[in-house]
C-alpha cells in the first residue's frame, strides 16, 4: 500500500548531496580475507566475555564470546580457523579494544545452520524468536548496535503499538540498506512479520525515502499479502532516519529529549532494514550475524560497491576489492559522510555496526577556515531538534555548563546539521560534543556527592 | 597509504559549500535592480555617492584590521562593501562627498570594529552611520535632489520634499490627506520609484525584486520583511480607519519612506536581528509600529532607522527569551 504526498519530520533538516554512487551495484560476496579481528565490544552495553583460547580450532559460525548481562549480544566466529590470541585492536574509535584474531582457512560451518537460499514463510512462536535472536547475537545494524532481543521485551509499563523500519538511509553516499531492500524483499518483509510476532503486535510501518522507488515498489509489492505492513515513503531530507525524525513521521509523536527518552515510551519499536534481514535469518535458518552488507565508495573509487563482508575483515581487504586506494585519498571514513568516523588506519575491522566505508579526495577532506559567528541563524533552522547550536557552542566555549544544560545541549542527536550550514564553518558540532561529556561528567560529580 | 597523511576530524565530512562571502555577494546582487533604478533616477550623483561609500567602508575597514587590531583583514568576505551600498541607500544622492565618508567612518570604525568586527556589533552598522549624518548635518541629509534632474540637481540645487515629509508638513498646517493628494506623486510612482528619498529607497519594484532573490538564495527568510510591513500596514491601517481625514492610507505608509528598503535589507542584517521566527515576528512588528508611530506622532517625517536602531537593542533580550520549539517537549 502506498499514501499520497511523502511523510516527513516538522522541523530542521538540511538536504547534502546524495551521491549514491553505488545505488545499482548488486550485492557481492567479498573474498575470504587471510585474518579477521573479532571485537568482543561490537554493540552497546557489556563486552562479551570470550569463550576460546589461543590456539582453539573453531568453525563458522560458531559461539567465541558470550553476552556477558542483559544489554550485551553473543559474538560468533564469522571465519573457519585458528585462534591466534585474544589482544587490543584498534576499532573505529581509535582507542584499541580486546578482538578474537582468526587465522583463516577453509571456509566450514558450525552444524544447524541452513545456508540455503529458499524463502522460508512459517514463523515459530514467540518465545522462539526472542531466544534465536539473542542467541544470534543480532543487534541494530543502522549504527548504534543496540542488542536487538532488548528491544523485544520492553518494559511491561510500556505497551507497544507500531513496529517501524527504517529503511531510509538518509546518509549520503551509502546504499546498503538500498540493496538488501531491492534484492531481498521478501526476507525482509517476512523478518518484519518475525518482529512483529515477537512484539506481540501486529502494525508496522517501513519508512523509505522517495529517492529509491525502486525499493518502495518492490518491498509494497512483498507486503501486499500483509495488511498489517505499510510501506511509507518519506521526503528526502536529512536526519530523515534519525530514530527522532523517523518515529515522527510515520506516527506523529515526539520521543522525549534524550538521554532518556526512547522509543518504548511512545509505544514503537524501530529496527534498520539490515537488522530485520539479520533477524530472518537468526529465526528461519539459525545463522548468526557474522557477515553483513558495506557500501565501499568515494568520488575517486574505481568500482563503487555493495559488499557481503565477514564480520572481522579488515577494512584495507574491502577497498581493495573496490580498486584499491586512489592517488590523493585525504580521508577514510567509516559510515556516511554526515555521521561517520574518520580513520587512522585502514587495518581497523569491520563490525557488525559498520554500514559503509567512504574514501574522501585531498579537496574534501580538509575543514575551510573559521570565521566569525555572523548570526545568521541557519544553524538554528536547520536542527531537527530545536537547539541553538550558535548559543551552545558559545556556552561551551566560555565553559558555561549550567547554562548548556538548560539550553538543552544533551539533547543534541550529533546529526551534523549544524556544521554542515555553518557559512563561517565554525567547529558547531565539536563543541557541543564537548559540552555533552563535560554536562555528563559533572551530573556524574554532583550525583556522587 | 601512509596513515600519517590521513585527515582524522569529527563528523561531518561533508559541508554545504555556503560561505560569508558567498551571502555578502548575494546580498550585493540583491541591491543592484535598486542600485540601478538610482542611477536612472539621479545619474551620476548617485554613481559618486555610492562608490564613495563602499569604498571608503571596505578601506576603512581594511586599515582598522591591519593596523589597529593587527589582524589579517577580512575584508574580501564583502560585509564591509554591503555596509557602505546600505549606507548609500540610505542618504539623498546630493549629500557632499566628506560626509559620506565621514558616516562610512562611523559606521564601520565605531558601530562595526569597536565591538569586535563582523557579528559582534549589536546595532546595525550603516544605520548608525546614517543616524549619526542626520543629527549631525539635519539640512543636508533632508535636502533632496528631484528625481531626474540629471547630474545638475547639486548645482542648481533644484530640490524637493519627499512625499513623508508634504504629510507631515501639510497635516500639521491642517490640511486633509485629500487635499495633499495633489502635490504626492501617484502610486504607479510611487511604486516605480518617482519621487524624492534616499538613495536606494525610491521604487518598491526595485526592492521587492531583491527580497525575492534573498528569499531564492534563502540568504533571508520571509520572517522580519513580513513581520516590518504587515504590522507597519496594520497600524497605520488602523490609524486610518479611526479617522481618514487625519491619517494616511497604509498603501502610501508602505510605498514611501524606507519601510521596504528596511524590511528587506536593514532589519534582516544576521548580526542584529533575532535567530528564531518566534523573535523575528516580534523584531518585525516592533519595527513597524514604532516607525508609523514616529511617522504619525514623532518630529521626524521618517522613523524607519530609529526604529530598526531601537529594536536592535532588544534582540539580546529577545533571543533570551524566545526559543525553538523543542522536539519532544
Amino acid at each position: 500500500m502506498r499514501s499520497g504526498s511523502p511523510k516527513t519530520f516538522p522541523q530542521g533538516g538540511v538536504h547534502p548531496h546524495d551521491s549514491k554512487l553505488s545505488a545499482d551495484k548488486p550485492l557481492s560476496m567479498l573474498p575470504l580475507p587471510k585474518t579477521v579481528a573479532i571485537l568482543l565490544s561490537q554493540h552497546i552495553g557489556a563486552p562479551a566475555v570470550p569463550l576460546v583460547k589461543a590456539g582453539d580450532f573453531v568453525k563458522t559460525g560458531q559461539l567465541i564470546a558470550r553476552a556477558e548481562g542483559f544489554v550485551s549480544a553473543n559474538i560468533h566466529a564469522s571465519v573457519t580457523g585458528n585462534v591466534k590470541k585474544i589482544d587490543p585492536v584498534k576499532d573505529v574509535t581509535g582507542y584499541k579494544r580486546p578482538a578474537v584474531i582468526l587465522d583463516v582457512q577453509e571456509d566450514e560451518w558450525a552444524g544447524g545452520i541452513d545456508r540455503g537460499l529458499d524463502l522460508k514463510k512459517d514463523i515459530p512462536g514467540r518465545e522462539d524468536i526472542i531466544a534465536k535472536i539473542a542467541a544470534a547475537g543480532i543487534v541494530g545494524l543502522g549504527g548504534a548496535a543496540f542488542p536487538s532481543h532488548v528491544k523485544l521485551s520492553p518494559p511491561k509499563d510500556k505497551p507497544m503499538e507500531f513496529l517501524l523500519i527504517n529503511g531510509v538511509e538518509c546518509e549520503p553516499y551509502l546504499t546498503a540498506d538500498h540493496r538488501l531492500m531491492v534484492e531481498k524483499s521478501e526476507e525482509v518483509v517476512t523478518g518484519v512479520r518475525i518482529l512483529l510476532k515477537g512484539l506481540g503486535i501486529d502494525q508496522a510501518c517501513i519508512g523509505i525515502e522517495e529517492n529509491k522507488p525502486d525499493a518502495i515498489d518492490i518491498l509494497a509489492a512483498a507486503a501486499r499479502d500483509y495488511p498489517g505492513i505499510r510501506v511509507e515513503p518519506l521526503k528526502v531530507c536529512y536526519p530523515q532516519g534519525g530514530e527522532r525524525q523517523l518515529v515522527k513521521a510515520l506516527t506523529g509523536r515526539e520521543i522525549p529529549p534524550p538521554p532518556k527518552g526512547l522509543p518504548s515510551d511512545v509505544g514503537c519499536a524501530v529496527f534498520n532494514v539490515g537488522t530485520v534481514f539479520a533477524v530472518y535469518e537468526a529465526v528461519q535458518k539459525n545463522k548468526p550475524l557474522i557477515e553483513r552488507v558495506v557500501t565501499v565508495t568515494g568520488p575517486a573509487i574505481q568500482n563503487p560497491s555493495n559488499f557481503w563482508v565477514r564480520v572481522g575483515t579488515p577494512f584495507h581487504e574491502l577497498i581493495k576489492a573496490a580498486g584499491g586506494l586512489p592517488d590523493k585519498t585525504g580521508k577514510i571514513i567509516a559510515g556516511g559522510p554526515m555521521m561517520g568516523r574518520a580513520l587512522d588506519s585502514t587495518d581497523i575491522p569491520v563490525t557488525k555496526g559498520t554500514s559503509g566505508l567512504l574514501v574522501l579526495p585531498e579537496d574534501q577532506a580538509k575543514r575551510e577556515l573559521v570565521e566569525n559567528c555572523i548570526r545568521c541563524a541557519k544553524c538554528v533552522f536547520a536542527c531537527p531538534l530545536g537547539l541553538e547550536p550558535y548559543l551552545l557552542m558559545a556556552l561551551v566555549e566560555r565553559n558555561q555548563l549550567d547554562r548548556a544544560f538548560g539550553e538543552r545541549v544533551l539533547s543534541c542527536c550529533e546529526c551534523s546539521c549544524c556544521s554542515f550550514v555553518c557559512p563561517s564553518h565554525r567547529p558547531l558540532l565539536d563543541y557541543i560534543r564537548l559540552g555533552k561529556a563535560n554536562v555528563f561528567k559533572k551530573l556524574k560529580e554532583q550525583k556522587q556527592k | 597509504m601512509n596513515p600519517s597523511l590521513l585527515t582524522v576530524s569529527l563528523s561531518p565530512h561533508m559541508y554545504s559549500g555556503e560561505s560569508v562571502r558567498k551571502i555578502m555577494t548575494g546580498v550585493l546582487v540583491a541591491l543592484m535592480p535598486a542600485w540601478i533604478v538610482s542611477l536612472i533616477v539621479f545619474g551620476w550623483a548617485a554613481l559618486k555617492v555610492s562608490a564613495l561609500a563602499v569604498i571608503s567602508s571596505v578601506f576603512f575597514e581594511y586599515l582598522i584590521q591591519k593596523y589597529i587590531l593587527k589582524k589579517d583583514p577580512s575584508v574580501s568576505d564583502g560585509s564591509a562593501a554591503v555596509t557602505g551600498l546600505l549606507l548609500a541607500f540610505n542618504v539623498p544622492a546630493t549629500l557632499p562627498g566628506w560626509m559620506v565618508v565621514l558616516g562610512s567612518f562611523i559606521a564601520i570604525a565605531v558601530a562595526k570594529m569597536t565591538f569586535g568586527g563582523l557579528g559582534n556589533n549589536p546595532f546595525n552598522p550603516a544605520l548608525i552611520g546614517r543616524v549619526f549624518l542626520l543629527v549631525s548635518f539635519p539640512v543636508a541629509m533632508t535636502t533632496w535632489p528631484k528625481p531626474f534632474s540629471g547630474a545638475m540637481a547639486a548645482v542648481d540645487g533644484v530640490t524637493t520634499a519627499t512625499p513623508l515629509a508634504i504629510i507631515k508638513e501639510g497635516l500639521k498646517n491642517g490640511l486633509t490627506p485629500q487635499q495633499l493628494m495633489s502635490e504626492l506623486p501617484r502610486y504607479s510612482d510611487l511604486f516605480l520609484g518617482k519621487m524624492a528619498g534616499s538613495l536606494g529607497e525610491m521604487s518598491a519594484l526595485a526592492l521587492l525584486a531583491g527580497g525575492a532573490y534573498l528569499l531564492y538564495r534563502k540568504i533571508i527568510t520571509w520572517h522580519i520583511p513580513v513581520a516590518v510591513i504587515g504590522s507597519a500596514a496594520a497600524f497605520s491601517g488602523l490609524l486610518w480607519l479611526v479617522n481618514p481625514v487625519k491619517y494616511m492610507n497604509p498603501v502610501f505608509h508602505v510605498l514611501t519612506g524606507g519601510i521596504l528598503l528596511g524590511a528587506i535589507f536593514m532589519a534582516t542584517d544576521y548580526v542584529t536581528s533575532p535567530m528564531i521566527p518566534k523573535g523575528m515576528f516580534i523584531f518585525g512588528g516592533g519595527i513597524g509600529i514604532l516607525t508609523v508611530t514616529i511617522r504619525v506622532f514623532g518630529a521626524y517625517p521618517e522613523g524607519v532607522s530609529f526604529a530598526i536602531l531601537i529594536m536592535n537593542a532588544f534582540v539580546p533580550l529577545i533571543n533570551r527569551y524566545c526559543k525553538p520549539k523543542r522536539f519532544g517537549e
